[in-house]
C-alpha cells in the first residue's frame, strides 16, 4: 500500500478515536455544571451523588481525549507536512487559539475539579466545573472553525502557493462554521443523552433503587425528546448550507449520478462507482428535489456533471446511518419519555432499547464526520489543495508500523472503555445509600421502579 | 510598531517554544518521573504517589501541546523536518503517554484485581515515554542523523533522561509525602541523581565534539566565560542536593521541598545550555529559527493573543497549586 492510503487510513483512525471522547466531555461538562448548580441551590445530596458518579466518567473519557488528542498534534507534521506548507498561516493561529484559551482552560481547572471538592470553596469549585465545560466548547469552537473554513475557505489569497489571511472575522465566521459548529454540539449533547441514560437504564434494570440514577435518566431523556427533533432541522439547514457551497458532496449523499429536474430520493440502494449507477434502488420520487430545493422539479446537480467528485458510497452509506439513527433517537426519546412522565417508570423493554442506545451517538458523530469528510475529498482544503498534494515522503513501512500498533492499541482501550463504564455502574448499584436526605428536605417517595412500586 | 519585524517575532515564538519545552520537562517530568520511580511492592505507596500528581497531570502534557503546536505554527517546516526524522521514536512517545494517561483512570475505577495490570501499564507507560524523549534529544544532539553511533549516544540519552525524570519525580515526592514513602522517594533519588549526573557530564562533552558550531560558541569569548557559569551552577547543585538528601527527613518536614527546586534549577540549566548551543539553528546544523519561521502577520496574531492569554494561564495554573498545596497523603478522589 502506498504512503497515501496508508496515512489517510491512520489519519481517519486516530482522530475517530479521538472525537468519540470529545463529544462526550463537551456536553458532559455542561451536565456536570448542572448537577452541581442544583446541588448549590437545594443542597440536596442526591444531586452531589449524580455529580459524583458522571464525574469519573468524565474524567476518564476527558483522559482519553487528552492522550488521542497529543496524536493528533503530532500527525500534521509527520503525515501531511503539505497541509501547514500551504494553509499554514491560517490554521497556525486557529491552533494556537484552540491550545492557549480552551486546552490549558479545561486541564488545569479539571484538577480542581475532580480532587478539589473537600479542598477549596463551594464556589470555586462550582466555578471550576464551569470553566471546564467552558474549556470544551471553546476546543469546539476553534477546531471546527478550522475545519469550517477547510470545507468553505474564504478571507484569503494565494500568494507563490501559500493562503495568507485577508479577513480574520471572514475566516472564523465561514459559510459553513455557524452549521457545523450548532449540529457538532448538539450531536454531542445527543451523545451524552443517551450515554446517560442507557447507563441509568442499566443500573436501574440492575435493581438499583436509588434516586440518583432515575434522576439522571430524566434529565437525559426529556433534554433528548426535545434535542434530538431540533437536531433533524438543524442537520437539514447544514445540508441545505452545503449544497450551496459543496454541491458535489450533496450528489453523493444523495446518490444522485446524473443531473435531474425532480430528483427522487433514494432511501437504499449500492452506488457502483465502476457503472455510475445504484443498483437495487428503492426511491421516493421527487423527494430529493423537494426537501433540497424546495420544489418537486428543482435541480439536482450529479457526480458525472463535477469535475472532481467524493467516493459515492461511503458518503451515500454513512449518511443513511446518521440520518437511520438519529430517526430512531427521535422514536425512542419521545417514547420514553412518554412513558416516563405518564407512569414515573420505565418498563423492562424500554430499559433494554434505552440500553441498547447507550453508545448510539458514537454511530450517528461518526457516521456524520465521514459523510462530511470523505465528501471533502479529493481536496483538504476545498478547492485550495488535494489531500494527495499534501501527505508525507515518509517510508510506507514506517506509516504501516505505527498504524498498526495505533490500532490495536486503539481497540484495547475502547474495549477497557467501555467495560469500565459498566464496571462503574456496576459498583454504583451495590453502594450502600447512607445519607438519603438531609434534615429539613421533604423525601418523595420514590416510585419508579418495579421493585418500589411491589413494596 | 516597527519593532515587531518578522526576525524579532520568530525570535519570540522561539523563545516561547524553548519555554514551553522547558516547562513540559519540568511539569511532566516529574509526573513521569513518579510514574517511573512507581514503588510496585506496595499498594498503598503507590496511591499516594499517583494522588500526588493527580489533580496536575492533564495541564502538565499540555505544555507538550503546546510545545509542538508552537513549532506547527510557528515553524512548519521544521516542525515537519524535526519530527519526520523522528518518526518512529515520536510513535513511541505517544503509545508510552497513551498507556500512562488511560492507566491513570483506568486503575481507579476497575475491579481490584485487575488494578495492579493498569499500574504496571502507568508504570511501563512512564519509562517508555521518558526512554523515547531521551532518545530524540540524543538524536536532535547528533544532528538528526541516523548511525550506529548516534544510535548509541541517543540510547545512552534515553536512558539520561529516564534517570533525570526518575530524579525530579523523586524529590516531587519527598516533598509531597512522608514517613516510610519519603525515605523510599530519598533513597530512589540519590541513585536516579548518580546517572542523571553522569550523564550530563557525558552530553557536555560529547555535544561540543559532534557539533561543530557548538564547540565554537562555546570557547569564543566573551561568551565562553558567561556560559561556564552554566555547567558550574548545574554541578554545584547536584553536590549541595546530594548534601541535602543525606540529611532528610529532619523535623517538622523543614527543607522537604529543596531537592525539587534545586533539580528545577538543573533543569533550567542543562535547558539554557543546549538552547544556547544550538541558536540560531531549529533544526541542527540546517534551518535557523529565521528562516523557518512563518509569515509575519500570522505571528503577529498570534502574539498579540499569546500576550493575553498567558498571564491567565499563569494565574489559574496558581490557584490549582495553591489549592493543593500540602502533602497528598489523605487526598480524596471524586
Amino acid at each position: 500500500m502506498d504512503v497515501l492510503l496508508l496515512s489517510r487510513i491512520q489519519f481517519a483512525a486516530n482522530i475517530s478515536f479521538h472525537i468519540l471522547f470529545p463529544t462526550i466531555t463537551i456536553a458532559l461538562g455542561w451536565l456536570l455544571f448542572y448537577f452541581k448548580v442544583r446541588y448549590d441551590f437545594s443542597k440536596h445530596p442526591v444531586w452531589m451523588r449524580a455529580y459524583r458518579f458522571w464525574v469519573k466518567v468524565f474524567a476518564l473519557t476527558f483522559a482519553l481525549g487528552v492522550v488521542s488528542g497529543i496524536t493528533m498534534s503530532f500527525q500534521f507534521g509527520t503525515n501531511w507536512p503539505g497541509f501547514m506548507e500551504t494553509i499554514g498561516n491560517i490554521a497556525g493561529p486557529l491552533l494556537a487559539y484552540e491550545i492557549l484559551t480552551a486546552f490549558f482552560l479545561e486541564a488545569t481547572l479539571l484538577g480542581i475539579m475532580l480532587f478539589g471538592f473537600h479542598k477549596v470553596p463551594g464556589w470555586l469549585h462550582t466555578s471550576a466545573t464551569f470553566l471546564v465545560a467552558f474549556g470544551t466548547t471553546m476546543s469546539a469552537f476553534w477546531i471546527l472553525v478550522l475545519n469550517s473554513w477547510m470545507q468553505t475557505p474564504v478571507g484569503f489569497e494565494m500568494r507563490e502557493g501559500v493562503a495568507h489571511a485577508t479577513d480574520w472575522f471572514a475566516i472564523i465566521f465561514n459559510p459553513s462554521f455557524p452549521y457545523r459548529f450548532s449540529h457538532t454540539l448538539m450531536s454531542s449533547a445527543l451523545t451524552v443523552c443517551f450515554l446517560v441514560a442507557g447507563i441509568s437504564s442499566y443500573r436501574i434494570w440492575r435493581g438499583d433503587d436509588k434516586k440518583a440514577p432515575i434522576l439522571t435518566m430524566k434529565t437525559a431523556l426529556f433534554s433528548a425528546a426535545l434535542l434530538a427533533p431540533l437536531q433533524a432541522f438543524v442537520g437539514d439547514l447544514h445540508g441545505l448550507n452545503t449544497l450551496e457551497h459543496q454541491p458535489a458532496k450533496v450528489a453523493a449523499m444523495e446518490g444522485a449520478w446524473e443531473t435531474n429536474n425532480g430528483a427522487p430520493l433514494i432511501l437504499f440502494g449500492i452506488p457502483d462507482e465502476e457503472a455510475r449507477t445504484n443498483h437495487y434502488a428503492i426511491e421516493i420520487p421527487k423527494l430529493a428535489s423537494l426537501i433540497l430545493t424546495h420544489d418537486l422539479n428543482g435541480e439536482l446537480k450529479g457526480v458525472n456533471d463535477f469535475e472532481s467528485h467524493p467516493p459515492v458510497a461511503p458518503v451515500f452509506f454513512s449518511f443513511r446511518v446518521m440520518v437511520g439513527v438519529g430517526l430512531l433517537m427521535i422514536a425512542i426519546a419521545w417514547w420514553c419519555s412518554l412513558t416516563l412522565k405518564r407512569k414515573g417508570r420505565l418498563s423492562n423493554l424500554q430499559l433494554k432499547a434505552l440500553m441498547a442506545m447507550t453508545f448510539s451517538g458514537w454511530v450517528a458523530t461518526l457516521a456524520g464526520w465521514y459523510v462530511t469528510e470523505i465528501g471533502r475529498q479529493p481536496y483538504l482544503v476545498h478547492g485550495v489543495l488535494k489531500t494527495a498534494d499534501a501527505v508525507t515522503t515518509i517510508a510506507s513501512e514506517n506509516v504501516a508500523i505505527t498504524l498498526a500498533a495505533y490500532l490495536t492499541i486503539y481497540a484495547v482501550l475502547l474495549v477497557a472503555y467501555i467495560k469500565t463504564l459498566f464496571g462503574l455502574a456496576k459498583k454504583a448499584v451495590d453502594v450502600e445509600e447512607y445519607d438519603l436526605t438531609l434534615p429539613g428536605l421533604p423525601e418523595r417517595k420514590a416510585t419508579y421502579t418495579g421493585k418500589e412500586a411491589k413494596a | 510598531m516597527n519593532w515587531f519585524t518578522h526576525e524579532n517575532l520568530a525570535l519570540i515564538f522561539a523563545g516561547l517554544t524553548a519555554f514551553a519545552v522547558l516547562l513540559y520537562a519540568i511539569l511532566d517530568g516529574y509526573d513521569l518521573g513518579v510514574g517511573i520511580t512507581l514503588p510496585m511492592h506496595n499498594e498503598e505507596w503507590r496511591d499516594t504517589a499517583i494522588a500526588s500528581i493527580g489533580p496536575f497531570w492533564d495541564a502538565n502534557e499540555t505544555w507538550l501541546v503546546l510545545a509542538v503546536g508552537l513549532l506547527l505554527v510557528a515553524f512548519p517546516s521544521a516542525h515537519s523536518a524535526i519530527l519526520k526524522a523522528l518518526y518512529l521514536p515520536v510513535a513511541v512517545l505517544l503509545i508510552g503517554l497513551i498507556l500512562r494517561g488511560v492507566a491513570f483512570d483506568f486503575r481507579a475505577k476497575v475491579k481490584a484485581h485487575q488494578k495492579i495490570r493498569w499500574d504496571w501499564c502507568f508504570k511501563m507507560g512512564s519509562i517508555l515515554a521518558a526512554f523515547s524523549q531521551g532518545f530524540m534529544l540524543g538524536i536532535y544532539i547528533m544532528g538528526l542523523e541516523y548511525t550506529s553511533v548516534s544510535l548509541l549516544f541517543a540510547c545512552f540519552s534515553g536512558v539520561c533522561v529516564v534517570a533525570a525524570y526518575a530524579l525530579i519525580g523523586n524529590n516531587w515526592l519527598i516533598m509531597k509525602t512522608s514517613n516510610a514513602l519519603q525515605l523510599f522517594a530519598i533513597r530512589r533519588s540519590k541513585q536516579a541523581g548518580t546517572i542523571t549526573f553522569g550523564g550530563i557530564l557525558a552530553v557536555c562533552l560529547v555535544n561540543p565534539l559532534v557539533n561543530t558550531n557548538v564547540y565554537e560558541i562555546w570557547s569564543t569569548p566573551p561568551f565562553a566565560s558567561l556560559f561556564a557559569a552554566i555547567p558550574l551552577v548545574c554541578f554545584a547543585m547536584f553536590v549541595l542536593g546530594y548534601q541535602v538528601l543525606k540529611r532528610l527527613p529532619l523535623e517538622d518536614d523543614k527543607g522537604a521541598w529543596l531537592p525539587f527546586v534545586m533539580t528545577i534549577v538543573i533543569f533550567c540549566m542543562c535547558f539554557f545550555g543546549l538552547a544556547v548551543s544550538f541558536y540560531p539553528f531549529v533544526v541542527p546544523n540546517q534551518i535557523t529559527l529565521y528562516d523557518a519561521a512563518s509569515a509575519r502577520d500570522s505571528l503577529m496574531i498570534m502574539f498579540v493573543g499569546s500576550v493575553f492569554v498567558i498571564p491567565v494561564i499563569t494565574a489559574y495554573t496558581f490557584v490549582a497549586y495553591y489549592a493543593f498545596r500540602g502533602k497528598a497523603d489523605n487526598l480524596r478522589y471524586y
